[in-house]
């Protein structure tokens, strides 16, 4: 079988690749001696040539919450971060972007990589749903829920100690159906598939059910191979009043704590309709510009 | 009372673009949002690369602005093969057959993304120094990707790629390969080691980094054209000249311009292969010091002086082909040269080379050939294409850009990457580079060559994302760049 498209690599002029293959859209980056951002930006792109086709394979069974285990690397990845969640619905595809960025991050890092050995920071962005790595310092992470506007938003430092590697966004607006109405819900965690899972599921939480305001479709009308089937995913989210938004992010906000109590992530911003609210130690509030 | 007609639902189609394989519903994009559903049609949404014939064109990002439908014709407007797409292989004609009208004539220019097996660079890198043996291997991440070959005038060569390496050795070696062609035709900088050379940083119109340090000059000329360009400018203010150059090594008063102006034998002598009077070969090693040689002090290249012409304080200027290096001497009662600073008197003839020298810079022309299949998506008669290109009745450009064509069988050409829109390549694992290819003619020339006629579109509706019926993925979006170079749509070029 052949497909248009195969995976292709663009170098950006700043030095980063850009690899994408079908619904796959990942910038990676590197720094430390010119040698080792060489190769290393050459290990992701060889990781990356195969990683569609074989996800592929799986989809039947990773667009499902139960059945046999899968056997691609990634797609047991993709199953052990979702796993963390139940018995809450949830289908190993909620962390299909983060356990992706999260493989190219490995492929990219080489055993005991540090300073040593070349590099000080490594980057696999897959959408968003980031995979990241440094050796020494803290890399600050700009949270911007509404890039239309691109007004400021949170901002989160991450000590090369904190033990995050992973960040990942969800919410209506996004690429990805949400159940939710938050307009971005941004997690920091141990691995990018860890966050992405808890993002989609604190995105989720973050709801006014029965609000007639919230326009509800099911997910297969909107995609007919969605792992969502007929459950309703957001498409649209009229005026609320700020009552409304508080109470649709303390829904949100009550299971990023669990989540945080219970060591599975470490840190949560949430932002609806220009309010905003963080769990965890890792996130500083700005107020919004547009406030 | 008449039954309520059941609407019907829209129907859904598969889209074959991945391996996803998703199933798009009418007026959603499937899961890359790049291929879309529009009316059960699949439409790529990725940008088409448009040239404009003005010196500065707004670059139009994918649907910032919707086609307004204003009337235009080949004179302002070419549809590149830039993210045209590819109907690879080509048992259908080419995504994009369009017409226009330039200056009153009625022109065809067929539009694909042709996947290359056979195509590499040719890099010339302005510098004198020696950066490898003829013939020796370039290397790229440690696999051989090419190899030096012939210097021209002032340059150093590479020819890199060509599918041996692409396709012939180990599966990294054609990785690397294509994974460096790539990026020197996108004209991003690579890192290329070459055995027993230098190692370089290159990037298609920029400096060259050789060794670690940035080239800033090509040479004057040889060291025997630098004593005639300069002879008349020396003559009274020194009285012997050589200039040290890996190449010819020139001096003055045996040189052919020293004795027409009248410059007296200074008794000099030089290690070295004579070649005609006051030229010079092989008078060091080639390396990275003065003039393309090793020197580091070029009194070496020096032997006794002929006690019978020269004389104590008889002045000496060395200086190499770029002005980048120059010492004064003036010989001792023993006739030993003793450097001394460098008269003012003769500074600015020192300056004056270097700044006749150019920028040095590093050149990339791609180099293919679009054989095969390729043809056939332009026209039912393969040889016909080939043909009409010899003989100037099809011109081929790639992404806009103008070709130098190879005589002979075939359609070989080369191009300066730097003439084409931004990252106008892109590869396939072939491994192979997928590059951007037109073929314009004049539309009674390709109906008699046997084109595919009933798939040609007006410019206006290929504008608008419109496309023949060969074509699966409509095009919905437009990227608009200046055309950097002549206009690629120009009738009377053509015969």
């Amino acid at each position: 079988m052949s497909w248009a498209e195969s995976p292709r690599t663009h170098a950006l002029p700043d030095g980063r690749l850009r690899l994408t293959h079908g619904p796959i859209d990942l910038v990676i980056a590197a720094a430390g001696s010119t040698k080792a951002v060489a190769s290393a930006l050459s290990r992701g792109r060889a990781a990356f040539q195969t990683i569609l086709h074989d996800l592929a394979g799986e989809l039947p069974r990773l667009r499902s919450a139960q059945g046999a285990d899968p056997k691609g690397e990634i797609a047991q990845n993709m199953l052990a971060a979702t796993a963390h969640f139940k018995p809450q619905f949830i289908t190993p595809m909620a962390s299909v972007a983060g356990a992706v960025a999260d493989h190219i991050l490995r492929a990219m890092l080489t055993p005991n990589h540090g300073p040593n050995h070349g590099l000080s920071r490594v980057i696999a962005n897959n959408g968003g749903d980031i995979a990241c790595w440094q050796s020494t310092g803290e890399m600050i992470l700009a949270i911007c829920e509404d890039p239309a506007r691109r007004s400021a938003g949170a901002r989160a430092t991450i000590p090369a100690a904190s033990g995050i590697h992973g960040i990942a966004t969800s919410g209506w607006r996004g690429r990805s159906h949400s159940m939710g109405i938050a307009d971005a819900v941004t997690v920091l965690a141990p691995c990018a598939a860890t966050a992405d899972a808890a993002a989609t599921l604190i995105a989720n939480a973050v709801d006014l059910p029965g609000n007639p305001a919230i326009t509800r479709v099911p997910a297969h009308v909107l995609s007919p191979d969605s792992d969502l089937g007929p459950r309703l995913v957001t498409t649209d989210v009229g005026p609320l009043t700020d009552p409304e938004s508080e109470t649709a992010l303390a829904a949100g906000h009550a299971l990023a704590q669990d989540y945080i109590t219970r060591g599975l992530v470490h840190a949560v911003c949430l932002a609806v309709n220009g309010h905003r609210i963080a769990a965890g130690s890792a996130i500083q509030l700005k107020e919004p510009a547009h406030a | 009372m008449t039954s309520t007609k059941r609407t019907q639902r829209p129907e859904k189609i598969r889209c074959d673009a991945c391996p996803v394989m998703c199933y798009i519903a009418d007026g959603r994009a499937g899961a890359c949002d790049r291929y879309a559903n529009q009316g059960g049609a699949l439409v790529r949404l990725d940008p088409l690369t448009i040239l404009e014939n003005k010196p500065q064109a707004d670059l139009v990002p994918f649907l910032d602005r919707e086609w307004e439908g204003e009337l235009l014709t080949g004179d302002d407007m070419f549809v590149t093969a830039v993210g045209s797409g590819t109907t690879y292989p080509d048992y259908k004609p080419a995504p994009f057959i369009v017409a226009s009208t330039v200056q009153g004539a009625d022109m065809i220019t067929v539009v694909t993304e042709g996947i290359f097996s056979y195509c590499g660079a040719k890099v010339k890198i302005d510098t004198d120094r020696h950066v490898g043996d003829e013939c020796a291997a370039v290397r790229a991440e440690g696999e051989v990707i090419g190899h030096v070959t012939i210097s021209e005038y002032g340059s150093q060569m590479l020819s890199l790629g060509g599918v041996h390496h692409l396709t012939g050795g180990s599966k990294k070696e054609g990785r690397v390969t294509c994974a460096t062609l790539l990026a020197l035709c996108n004209g991003e900088e690579v890192t290329l080691d070459i055995d027993g050379g230098a190692e370089m940083q290159i990037s298609a119109g920029a400096a060259p980094v050789i060794n670690g340090q940035r080239e800033e000059r090509m040479r004057v000329g040889c060291g025997s054209a630098t004593v005639g360009m300069f002879a008349a400018q020396w003559k009274g203010l020194v009285d012997e000249v050589v200039v040290v150059d890996d190449h010819i090594t020139g001096v003055m008063s045996e040189h052919q311009a020293g004795k027409v102006i009248g410059w007296e034998p200074s008794g000099i002598r030089i290690k070295g292969r004579r070649s005609t009077p006051g030229r010079y070969f092989q008078v060091a090693q080639p390396g990275t010091g003065w003039g393309g040689t090793d020197l580091t002090d070029p009194l070496t290249i020096l032997d006794t002086w002929k006690p019978a012409q020269a004389r104590p304080g008889l002045s000496l200027l060395m200086v190499s082909t770029t002005g980048e290096h120059a010492a004064y001497y003036e010989l001792d009662q023993d006739l030993t040269p003793v450097q001394k600073d460098m008269p003012a008197r003769l500074l600015p003839s020192v300056q004056r080379i270097e700044e006749n020298c150019e920028p040095a810079l590093a050149s990339v022309l791609f180099m293919a050939g679009a054989g095969g299949s390729l043809r056939s998506g332009v026209t039912e008669n393969p040889v016909g294409l080939t043909r009409s290109v010899q003989s100037a009745l099809t011109r081929v450009t790639v992404g806009g850009a103008p070709v130098m064509m190879w005589p002979g069988g075939g359609i070989t050409f080369m191009a300066d990457v730097t003439q084409m829109p931004k990252n106008a390549f892109g590869y396939v694992p072939t491994p192979a580079l997928v590059a951007p290819i037109e073929f314009t003619m004049r539309a009674a020339d390709y109906a008699a060559l046997g084109g595919h006629m009933d798939h040609v579109v007006p410019l206006s509706e290929a504008l608008k994302g419109m496309t023949g019926p060969q074509n699966d993925h409509r095009l919905a979006g437009r990227r608009s760049e200046a055309s950097k170079t002549l206009w690629p749509l120009q009738p009377k070029a053509l015969k």
